[in-house]
């Protein structure tokens, strides 16, 4: 499909590749940098596959040092740089660009220190998501924020993208459960932001660095929250005969005032697929099911079942089934978790990731199908309900460019409607590739322009990750 | 994904089956997470994501295998754990056999790597060959040190050092013949005698033996069976590995026909994954195709066969069990829970070591050819083994057994061991 254009390659940096691969060789270890043009192949490219440039040369550092000594040779010789996590961003956020060097943290995947006195992590940026709540599981602790792609995909990403995920319904996003961070700037100098406790002295650094995708530096450690286990947790499923009306549902929910941990929401389509993969036991003859997650004592579940269920009974509930063990709650959230990739068994994919306001669902679901239906194409709706971010799957054939071109185009109007429903472009999955020519759909001019002084400030000459978020008309001069 | 064929590719039947499994991959990148060469390397050309990626591009420009594609390739173990975090169905398995068979007809390996894997083909599928070689190695093991310092050469030292220093007695077990039910008999099945099991481990068929006709059944061990051909067809060779199945395939249907058989017992969960391929491999073989498919639906892990026994749950033994999962029993063959529910039943306490996911490093002739890897994912095996503080630790695989042990003083047995002893045998000699 190729809409969406990249930053045209800097001809002198094309020119000096040999040089520059040279370079980096001296100053990786072994086997720390991949610059054969075959092995660069399988870099070209993230989740979101549309999109491919194949780079330069791929570094895959040990240690901050080596990130730095990197960072800091390609901005003497104003060489692009693009980071990567594990590679699992939906919006292109890591794929690179012709006259880019990668730095991936893959092989800084260890966690440092736990400290639960402090109730805190500090991990190395390519430990997953999951290894941090594995590693202190046994101790009844976890991290909260759990994107669905969880078992693979970075805290480096993560905090890139001020990712989410199903539970941030009660716990927050990425931004709320992170407290320090050691990053790497474009010139090399490593800097420390935050510490140990909730606040830190001072500008709010933290808070611009989670989600800026890679623009300002590379985050190399994060320290984060650790919270302690609820005493029990119960996933509940709420069949309804339409997605209109569980929409409206999850609305009134929210509006009572009860928070769930979380409050997830498929459509048919999607159910089948997660269905198929899982063995869930989702209800299989409803329009749409909420999947809410109450934790908590016996009698605090309970309570807030009971409230629930009297909703969902105004709305017309048609199944409601509780998970009967641990196995299956377990099964319900992996159909859940797995419903993008699922959805790979029928159809190619792009996932949108715009956020409404909970009392527009309803109307954004409806215009949803509409735009689908214009286009001539299939939808499966799976998104996190109680934070009205949606994750329509427009199901397309990527052999057939047109069928593409179709799906890329629907996904755009649905974002504006997003958008024009009082909501935003992403809620969790970054603007990346994907969405930046929306971001003036998104904001006013002065707004972004702001935006782009703060990322200049942090990298003047704009070589970190540059063809990404900002529309590329209309930037300050480098 | 995208894919980019023409038709004249699509053409030949293995590409048409590939590119239908590359189609079905979304570049998700799941399987990054527990893939054991990226936990290790933490590299993606050494992750399914990154193997299938440079299988694709190969394949779609019809290239020849080379070093780069041939070193990733080579890294995988073929553990399939891939396959079963892949919440896109994407068939792996299928898919890195067809790599493996175009670097075999397309890349010409160096020197020493070609003559590893052809005493490695000629040997071990031959229990005479594998047998004498054994013996020989009591004589190479004091080169082992040097020569894994050698470039080219450190398979061979990685062979030295898994050659047990005690090679057992020939096993009446593993000769043709039959062994009657011990009163009425409720079952008739082939037991696969296997090529480098009986040498290196006879008391696991004898074991299963002793069980099974014990239980009722009557166990088969036919003349004129050879090596299931796994260890060829992971080395890409085809052929040789078909040429395998088709004897095997006649071998059993002949059993069908004379006597009738319920199953085709199988005691190594690696042979297990190939034996149930059987039926994908030869799809294109018109004379065995069909034939193929039905030893395949017959061929049984012996665990999945016990399960349909109702066997008795005995009294509690106070040995404390940590099950070891093969790859191929949980990934390649999907048999996860029977093992450790007929060991229970059996009245051990089961335990499951943390990564249970993770392979141990044996993976066929892995060990051998990529001892710097493997010799990492063993003590990482090893450590999360030893967490659970066994008194035994059991395993479904061959392989599996002869590389844990090479890494800790816990006697590793094969589940079938525990469960003859339970069920009225002998216990494991190495329980002492």
């Amino acid at each position: 499909m190729e809409q969406i254009g990249f930053l045209p390659p800097k001809a002198a940096v094309l020119a000096r590749r040999d040089e520059i691969v040279g370079d980096l060789l001296d100053l990786l270890p072994e086997g720390c940098l991949v610059h054969e043009t075959r092995e660069l192949v399988p870099f070209e490219t993230d989740a979101f596959v549309s999109y491919r440039r194949v780079p330069l040369a791929v570094a895959l550092p040990e240690t901050t040092a080596q990130v730095a000594a990197v960072m800091k040779y390609c901005h003497r010789y104003g060489i692009p740089v693009v980071p990567r996590g594990a590679g699992t961003s939906l919006a292109g956020g890591a794929i690179p660009q012709e006259d880019a060097v990668v730095i991936g943290l893959s092989k800084m995947s260890r966690i440092l220190d736990i400290d639960f006195a402090n109730r805190t992590a500090t991990v190395q940026a390519g430990v997953t998501n999951l290894a941090i709540s594995d590693a202190v599981s046994p101790d009844g602790y976890f991290y909260a924020p759990d994107p669905s792609s969880q078992l693979a995909c970075t805290i480096g990403g993560n905090i890139g993208m001020n990712s989410g995920g199903a539970h941030c319904l009660k716990y927050g996003v990425t931004t709320n459960n992170l407290l320090g961070v050691k990053m790497v700037l474009v010139d090399g100098t490593v800097i420390e932001l935050g510490g140990k406790a909730l606040d830190a002295p001072g500008l709010d650094l933290l808070g611009i660095v989670c989600g800026s995708e890679g623009q300002l530096g590379i985050v190399t450690e994060a320290t984060v929250r650790l919270i302690a286990k609820p005493e029990g947790a119960r996933p509940v499923l709420f069949g309804f005969d339409s997605s209109e009306e569980a929409g409206a549902c999850v609305a009134d929910i929210i509006g009572a005032g009860i928070i769930p941990v979380a409050i997830e929401f498929m459509d048919r389509p999607a159910i089948a697929i997660c269905e198929a993969f899982a063995g869930a036991g989702y209800p299989d003859d409803v329009e749409a099911l909420l999947i809410v997650e109450v934790e908590g004592s016996e009698t605090e579940m309970d309570d807030m079942l009971r409230a629930i269920i009297e909703i969902a009974r105004r709305h017309g509930v048609k199944v409601v089934k509780e998970s009967q063990s641990a196995t299956q709650a377990a099964l319900i959230w992996k159909g859940r978790k797995s419903a993008f990739g699922a959805t790979g068994r029928i159809a190619d994919y792009i996932c949108m990731d715009g956020t409404v306001p909970l009392s527009q669902l309803p109307h954004v679901l409806r215009g949803t199908a509409e735009i689908i239906e214009r286009h001539g194409l299939r939808v499966a709706n799976v998104f996190h309900a109680g934070d009205g971010n949606m994750h329509p799957l427009i199901l397309f054939n990527a052999n057939d460019p047109e069928d593409a071109a179709r799906a890329e185009q629907a996904g755009n109007e649905i974002l504006k409607l997003c958008v024009d429903a009082g909501g935003c472009l992403t809620g969790e999955h970054g603007v990346g590739i994907e969405k930046r020519d929306l971001m003036r759909h998104q904001y006013a001019e002065v707004d972004l322009n702001q935006q782009m002084a703060v990322r200049a400030a942090f990298d003047p000459q704009w070589i970190l990750n540059p063809s990404k978020v900002f529309p590329l008309e209309g930037r300050p001069a480098a | 994904m995208q894919t980019n064929f023409t038709a004249e590719q699509l053409a030949d039947p293995h590409v048409a089956t590939s590119e239908k499994i590359l189609r079905k991959c979304v570049h998700c990148g799941f399987c990054t997470a527990t893939c054991p060469t990226y936990v290790t390397l933490g590299n993606e050309l050494d992750s399914p994501r990154g193997r299938i990626y440079l299988i694709k591009d190969m394949l779609e420009n019809g290239r020849p295998a080379d070093e780069q594609v041939v070193t990733h390739i080579d890294r995988c173990l073929s553990c399939l754990s891939c396959a079963t975090t892949c919440p896109s169905g994407v068939d792996y398995m299928h898919l890195v056999d067809h790599a493996r068979m175009h670097i075999e007809n397309t890349y010409r390996r160096p020197f020493w790597n070609r003559v590893t894997r052809n005493v490695l083909a000629a040997v071990l599928p031959y229990p005479a060959r594998f047998r004498m070689a054994l013996h020989a190695a009591a004589f190479g093991r004091p080169f082992a040190g040097f020569l894994k310092k050698v470039r080219g050469l450190e398979a061979f030292g990685a062979m030295l050092d898994l050659a047990p220093r005690k090679v057992p007695r020939p096993s009446p077990s593993a000769r043709p013949g039959t062994h009657p039910a011990a009163g009425a008999r409720r079952g008739r099945v082939a037991i696969l005698s296997g090529c480098a099991q009986p040498v290196l481990k006879p008391e696991i068929n004898e074991a299963t033996i002793r069980l099974l006709t014990r239980l009722g059944v009557e166990v088969v061990a036919p003349a004129g069976e050879v090596c299931c051909g796994s260890l060829v067809h992971h080395m890409g060779r085809e052929e040789q590995a078909l040429e395998a199945a088709r004897r095997n395939v006649d071998v059993w249907l002949r059993e069908v026909e004379n006597g009738g058989l319920d199953a085709v017992i199988i005691t190594a969960s690696g042979c297990g994954t190939t034996i149930k391929d059987y039926g994908f491999m030869l799809r294109h073989d018109a004379a065995y195709a069909e034939k193929a498919a039905r030893v395949s639906a017959l061929a049984k892990d012996v665990t999945e066969y016990l399960a349909t026994l109702d066997l008795p749950q005995q009294e509690m033994k106070r040995v404390n069990v940590t099950y070891h999962s093969a790859c191929s029993m949980q990934h390649g063959q999907k048999i996860t829970m029977l093992p450790k529910m007929l060991l229970k039943a059996a009245g051990f306490t089961v335990r499951d070591p943390a990564e249970g996911h993770l392979c141990c490093g044996s993976a066929g002739t892995y060990n051998i050819l990529q001892p710097e890897i493997s010799q990492k994912l063993k003590a990482r095996k090893v450590r999360n083994l030893e967490a659970t503080k066994p008194d035994v630790i059991a395993t479904g695989n061959i392989g599996c057994i002869t590389q844990i042990a090479t890494g800790t003083e816990v006697p590793i047995v094969h589940t079938i061991e525990l469960l003859d002893w339970a069920y009225g045998g002998e216990k494991p000699a190495l329980l002492g």
